[in-house]
């Protein structure tokens, strides 16, 4: 059974990575789950200085999902270089690292940081988070602006360039073009659904920020769909999420076209997850008489009537 | 290393129309708790509710031999998990994760510990007084709740000679209005040479007038403060507190590994 992932120039020990921003810095759940096991550990992000993020209340549960508005909050590239990196290269993960900037340059800093650390398999471009108004999401809401990005990072560093796409835009199929066009080695989506949730006793938005971003079960059928699309639309490897809360739902994203997954929301839940994922991917390979995971990349295509026109 | 347990329900006590205490078969969590540490607690096995709610163990269970065998957790029905828990059934499932997080500190018989307690905030006391009372800890229990009906296990406080002082805001029973009113005359009647510390657990504006109270009158305070947490193991930053910095300002702390005890110099008060 053979469930090593290419992605780019990496190759992953399995599809199956820990979502940023749902995970600390990876080393929060060293005592957990063997590091080493996972596909990858995509770890929060990072701008170049510490930010504290919002002030609480910062998440609230919702039907089958639940929003967030964290606001970011991080130790800086050079704190996680000095005081995580080391231990994620000891507990032997596989390390994404999620970067972020407010300009340009400071995402090609920070990129130019982390090319120089020991440790790092590959950058996660985040230009979609929807909490902070300078988080990259003015890079990710504009093609011009996720292929500049793209391109101005790719220029900068050997490491796989990963741009994490937002669904908050009418077709995330254009956004993949114009990062693949901008020489991205592939692509993470979905980032999570803008929303809000008001307390109806005290009339006020729930979470400090007003607006959160849904993650869970509750965003899953539509994330499965932008996958979907987005296979159609470009050739390089998707990292896709949204939603995964089993071995079921990560075949799902596959069948959609996701060489490898992310998972988020579902760790929360149950920190536990991880080895019931990598089981559960196995037993369905074997009911399924499937040798290589990577076989079942975008399988679904091939059987739907549904191409685009 | 926590462990989880789809635990069993062994009992659950209605102690009023919305309070109750869920006993779990979770041997393991049991024999590793210490004082003020909690579990993630999670009713049946959907996606709805989705996440883990935090809870103080509020009692250590035993077996016939005195071995650890479980834990129980003091509710009170206000959303989707609590109501649910409300209505387990002895063979129910409940999903525990634990323990978790910082415990109080506790020291030894020659400092005197002051408990204060608001509403379901009397969790994590019970264990404290198990751990102390042996010790010959001298232990003093305020506690305040809306009115009589919401105060529970004096029975049990008595037991341990635990000296205990009520308060509830209707006046129905102990002392009229909040406990941090007889409190503040205790602190005061103090002798300066007196070894007493001050551990606090309840709603966010009375921990914030216990603190007030402890710096005043120079005494240690712990606080266990209670987030709205989405995991219980430091992934998704939700459960916050402002920490003061060295310098002046502040630096959000997760509640969940760098508590949910603190010592209250250290916290911003927003009160």
């Amino acid at each position: 059974m053979d469930l090593t992932t290419k992605i780019g120039s990496l190759t992953l020990r399995n599809p199956v990575i820990a979502a940023s921003g749902c995970f600390g810095y990876g080393l929060e759940y060293r005592h957990v789950v063997d590091l080493a096991s996972l596909g990858g550990v995509c770890v929060k992000g990072l701008f170049m200085a510490e930010r504290e993020g919002h002030p609480p209340q910062r998440i609230v549960e919702t039907p089958s999902g639940m929003l967030n508005a964290i606001g970011l909050q991080g130790v800086g590239v050079h704190r996680f270089v000095k005081e995580h990196l080391p231990g994620l290269r000891e507990a032997g993960a596989t390390v994404f690292v999620n970067i972020c900037g407010t300009t340009l340059d400071e995402y090609v800093e920070v990129a130019k940081v982390l090319s120089d650390a020991e440790g790092v398999a590959a950058i996660e471009l985040n230009i979609s988070c929807p909490n902070i108004k300078e988080g990259g999401i003015q890079f990710g809401c504009s093609l011009d602006g996720t292929y500049g990005v793209v391109n101005a990072v790719r220029q900068v560093t050997h490491l796989p360039v990963i741009p994490k796409l937002t669904p908050n835009v009418t077709s995330p199929a254009s956004f993949a073009r114009a990062a693949a066009d901008a020489g991205a080695d592939a692509i993470s989506l979905v980032n999570t659904f803008l929303a809000m949730a008001i307390d109806v006793e005290t009339r006020k938005p729930i979470l400090s920020n007003g607006m959160g971003g849904l993650s869970g079960p509750a965003i899953r059928p539509i994330a499965v769909r932008m996958v979907y699309e987005c296979r159609q639309a470009v050739s390089i490897p998707i990292i896709g999420m949204g939603g995964i809360m089993d071995a079921r739902d990560a075949i799902e994203f596959i069948l959609a076209g996701a060489t490898a997954v992310q998972v988020g929301t579902a760790n929360f839940a149950d920190p536990f997850v991880w080895e019931k994922i990598l089981n559960g991917l196995t037993d369905y390979m074997q009911r399924h008489a499937v040798n290589r995971i990577a076989d079942l990349v975008g399988a679904a295509h091939a059987a739907s009537e549904h191409e685009p026109a | 290393m926590p462990w989880d347990i789809d635990a069993e329900v062994i009992g659950n006590r209605r102690l009023t129309a919305d309070y109750n205490v869920v006993s779990l078969a979770a041997p393991e969590i049991a024999a590793a708790t210490e004082p003020g540490q909690f579990v993630m607690v999670k009713p049946g096995h959907g996606w709805d509710p989705l996440l883990r709610r935090p809870f103080s163990v509020f009692e250590i269970l035993r077996d016939s031999s005195g071995a650890p065998s479980g834990v129980s957790i003091l509710s009170k029905r206000i959303g989707v998990t609590t109501r649910a828990l409300f209505d387990v059934e002895p063979g129910d499932r409940v999903q525990c994760l634990g323990p978790l997080g910082r415990p109080f500190t506790l020291p030894e018989a020659d400092t005197e510990v002051w408990m204060v307690a608001g509403g379901v905030g009397l969790a994590p006391f019970v264990t404290v007084t198990e751990a102390l009372a042996p010790k010959g800890v001298p232990l003093t229990l305020f506690y305040g709740g809306r009115s009589e009906a919401d105060l529970f296990h004096l029975d049990f406080f008595a037991r341990h000679r635990v000296r205990v002082v009520l308060a509830t805001e209707d006046g129905s029973k102990g002392e009229s209005g909040r406990v941090t009113l007889p409190l503040e005359r205790a602190l005061g009647a103090l002798a300066p040479s007196a070894k007493v510390r001050l551990h606090a657990c309840g709603p966010e504006r009375m921990l914030a007038a216990v603190a007030r109270l402890a710096e005043q009158h120079g005494r240690p305070c712990e606080v266990s403060v209670e987030r709205v947490m989405g995991c219980g193991l430091g992934g998704c930053y939700s459960c916050v507190v402002p920490v003061k910095q060295p310098g002046g300002g502040f630096h959000h702390v997760r509640s969940c590994i760098g508590g949910p005890v603190f010592d209250a110099s250290t916290l911003v008060w927003e009160w």
